[in-house]
């Protein structure tokens, strides 16, 4: 039993930190920007498939470094042509547009790499278990888990050192005042952009090694991204880690019990936090 | 009984004390003017008694009842109607429609799915009222987003008249007006204090209008009370001019 | 528009909506896309009824439309073989649940209210796949058929008539129109477009914004769940891909491409947006890219809409 739990206790671990890694990246563009990227999830698929498709070239571990530049480069032209010209409009037309991106883009790495699922392969060293009694303990997963922290500290490395960081961390909170004060909010918008996609774009890679790789592969995790950060708190990226986590975590203890149910705790939860903290666990009050 | 009692109402924005310890009172059928230099905390002082901001400590009373944690619609419908320093209409309807919409909930009508012939004439009979008192008559069928700044103030104000208030909040109603706008404003605000006998309560800026209309003034600075009393009283307060130094009269 | 150029509007609307079935096939349609139409002009309306009159951002009005869809489907197929009925238990089902949902939304504003509605909007779609016992999951409900329509002193066969269900579809949405319009042309409709215009005017002219957007979100989701239930009965089946996030987004884009500020601009939105989804989807296996395309185009080069653009154009 305690097996059972600790493993599933695990795997919410991973795949929580799997919502947060991806939530983040949602979070960074619409704290800063206002905008919900709806082809958040399509960004991520396009990682996965990069990265397959510069397997042969680079091998596994060069796939994995150069594939999120890519999509992020990618990000970043798309924010360029498309996304930055609704900006001071009403927040419908973005989302809008980001559903129209999100439709070309699941058509498109269809009509390119085709329907069905395509095989993944990770080495073969790290599919391994790392321990007979811990059987759930697979050098994937423990990768995984790493790969994660290291991103995610990363982030707040990145945010929290860095000219740029502060820049978005100030931007994010009065971009008005930003900009007077020189900054030029443009560029600042496109690689903050571009640094969101960038975690989409590794979240793809990492995932596809677990789940598989298909069309609708950002599908599934989308939606538990939008409710990571409902449950962390809008406006606020440490809520948006919290949140993903909660909800991984949620969700995998919830499949020891009620297996069926475990993927309809988090809107459980997402209800519970609108219900009785509007404004998510860290997050700060009027910013919607 | 007076009809406004603001009693030791203070406001804090964590270290910032916007509003320290403020008591008024105002009677039924005064027209009052809160002046004070930029930053005194006027607004703060209005979103308090409007209820857009609830105080850190004090009572506000309306008629005897104590409204000090009543939220902004509620006031509205126990009598207490205010305009904004920048002017709150609805942009993109007519000046009519903008009219309409308070005549209607005034009427009790604000759930109404549908409206008798009766009721109709009789909603539109008040909006004509209404256009011809604040001058209006003519734009009646423009968006109010394109109207003049003088006309999209007169809606506002015509907008809080036809919540029938029995006290009005005007803040501010000449800034960013020239000379013949602020006369012809003031004319339209001495006409509702006479012909309707409402009481009103504005912050201004333009001492002609203050002295022009008011029957007492009360005088803010950073947040403190300064002084209080009649026009002529005011004019010849020292604390009030030094207070006031540099800035035009 | 003067009042005198509305009539016209609407009478010329009306003509052609109820000549369709004859002169659609001269232009190269057919019946059943009229229906389709209406069906969605009908859902696109509804949920304009929120977006554009009371300025809320709702993108999760598929959930309601296809518990308008699956209720009928499995009343008619499972409880009782009757059209009305299984229309009417459909139409509950969703309005209880918008009922019940707006009290946890209706705070929120913008993007906010935008990503919780999608999020609702997915819990349906996901209990529609998972709970495949009753719904079949993937492979929807089918096997039943809408039943002809019993009069008492006749019944109308619109199971095997085309034109049939056209009317029918027609005379529901004309119910529809008619109420929604009343609505919007009330005193309650009118408090909808002050919160839409100016939300803190609206609060501090005593309207209740919060109550408000709640009774208009769920009337929105109510007539959006009518949608719903024809549009199973058109297809006699019902799947998840009904309740989907890009049935959501559908919805909006038929709004805005007609013109948010208009009554009839999400029916034209519908109409175009129908005959152009059919027209590629039969010359290409990758219609979605292109549906994707026309929503990028659309709110880059056209967001007033159709109508907005022939209307008075608002204020600078």
């Amino acid at each position: 039993m305690t097996q059972l739990l600790l493993f599933n206790v695990f795997n919410g671990l991973i795949i929580g930190a799997f919502y947060a890694l991806m939530a983040l990246g949602l979070s960074l563009i619409l704290n800063l920007s206002g905008v919900i990227n709806f082809a958040h999830g399509g960004f991520l698929a396009i990682g996965g498939y990069l990265a397959y498709t510069l397997i042969p070239y680079l091998g596994f571990w060069g796939a994995l470094l150069v594939s999120p530049f890519l999509v992020a480069g990618i990000g970043t032209l798309v924010e360029r042509v498309l996304i930055r010209r609704l900006y001071g409009r009403d927040p419908l037309y973005s989302l809008l547009l980001t559903f129209g991106l999100a439709f070309m883009i699941e058509d498109g790495t269809r009509f390119i790499w085709g329907a069905q699922s395509l095989p993944y392969q990770i080495p073969s060293w790290l599919a391994a278990p790392l321990s007979n009694r811990y059987f759930f303990l697979t050098g994937y997963r423990v990768f995984m888990v790493v790969l994660v922290t290291i991103a995610v500290l990363g982030l707040f490395l990145i945010l929290n050192r860095t000219r740029l960081g502060l820049r978005i961390r100030a931007g994010t909170l009065d971009l008005e005042t930003v900009s007077v004060l020189g900054v030029n909010v443009r560029i600042l918008r496109n690689l903050n952009f571009g640094l969101g996609i960038y975690l989409a774009g590794l979240a793809g890679v990492l995932a596809v090694g677990m789940l598989g790789l298909q069309p609708t592969v950002g599908d599934n995790l989308i939606m538990p991204s939008f409710i990571a950060i409902i449950v962390g708190g809008l406006g606020s990226l440490p809520g948006t880690l919290l949140g993903g986590l909660l909800i991984g975590v949620a969700s995998g203890v919830t499949s020891v019990f009620f297996p069926s149910a475990s993927e309809a705790v988090i809107y459980v939860m997402m209800a519970a936090i609108l219900i009785v903290r509007p404004r998510g666990l860290l997050g700060e009050e009027g910013r919607f | 009984m007076s009809l406004l009692r603001i009693d030791n109402v203070t406001k804090q924005f964590g270290s910032l004390i916007a509003v320290n310890g403020i008591s008024m009172t105002v009677e039924a059928g005064e027209l009052r003017a809160v002046i004070g230099p930029n930053g005194a905390g006027k607004t703060t002082f209005f979103n308090l008694i409007s209820g857009f901001l609830a105080p850190s400590s004090g009572h506000i009373t309306f008629d005897g009842e104590d409204i000090t944690g009543m939220l902004p619609a509620r006031r509205v419908w126990r009598g207490i109607a205010r305009t904004f320093q920048i002017t709150e209409v609805f942009p993109e309807l007519s000046v009519r429609e903008n009219l309409c919409i308070p005549v209607e909930v005034a009427s009790g009508y604000r759930l109404r799915p549908w409206l008798s012939r009766a009721a109709v004439a009789t909603v539109d009979a008040r909006v004509s009222e209404l256009l011809e008192m604040g001058g209006l008559a003519g734009k009646a069928d423009q968006l109010v987003g394109e109207l003049a700044h003088g006309d999209q103030r007169a809606t506002e104000i015509m907008m809080a008249l036809a919540l029938k208030p029995r006290l009005l909040l005007l803040d501010e109603p000449t800034a960013g007006m020239g000379d013949q706008e602020t006369y012809e404003m003031t004319q339209l605000i001495r006409r509702l204090h006479k012909d309707s006998g409402l009481t009103i309560v504005l912050i201004e800026h333009d001492m002609r209008v203050v002295f022009h209309l008011a029957d007492r003034i009360m005088v803010l600075d950073q947040g403190k009370f300064l002084a209080e009393g009649t026009p002529q009283e005011i004019a010849a307060n020292e604390a009030v001019q030094s207070a006031y130094l540099g800035q035009a009269a | 528009m003067r009042p005198l150029d509305k009539r016209a509007a609407d009478a010329l609307v009306w003509a052609l909506l109820l000549t369709a079935p004859f002169w659609l096939t001269h232009v190269g349609g057919y019946v059943e896309l009229g229906s389709r139409v209406i069906i969605y002009a009908l859902a696109a309306m509804a949920l304009n009824f929120l977006l554009g009159f009371t300025g809320a951002l709702s993108f999760g009005h598929a959930a309601y439309f296809g518990l308008g869809a699956y209720g009928t489907a499995l009343t008619i197929k499972y409880l009782y073989p009757s059209t009305p009925v299984g229309m009417l238990v459909g139409i509950i089902a969703a309005t209880i649940a918008a009922a019940i949902i707006g009290p946890m939304i209706v705070r929120l504003r913008g993007v906010y209210f935008a990503m919780c509605t999608i999020a609702f909007g997915q819990v349906f779609y996901f209990i529609a796949f998972q709970w495949s016992s009753v719904t079949g999951g993937d492979d929807g409900v089918s096997a039943w058929h809408r039943m002809p329509l019993q009069l008492g002193f006749a019944s109308i066969e619109i199971f095997k008539d085309n034109k049939a269900f056209y009317y029918f579809a027609l005379a529901v949405f004309a119910v529809c129109a008619a109420v929604m319009a009343m609505l919007l042309r009330s005193p309650f409709g009118h408090t909808l477009l002050a919160i839409r215009e100016n939300e803190r005017r609206a609060r501090f002219l005593g309207i209740p914004v919060d109550r408000h957007i709640w009774l208009s979100w769920v009337i929105s989701c109510l007539f959006v769940s009518v949608a719903g239930a024809l549009y199973a009965l058109l297809n006699d089946f019902v799947d998840p891909r009904a309740l989907r996030w890009d049935q959501s987004g559908n919805f909006v884009i038929m709004a805005v491409l007609g013109g948010m500020r208009s009554f009839w601009g999400p029916l034209i939105g519908a109409a175009i947006f129908i005959v152009l989804q059919d027209y590629v989807s039969s010359e290409t296996q990758n219609w979605m890219s292109f549906i994707g395309l026309f929503f990028v185009l659309v709110v880059l080069f056209f967001p007033r809409g159709v109508l907005g653009i022939i209307r008075r154009k608002a204020a600078p």
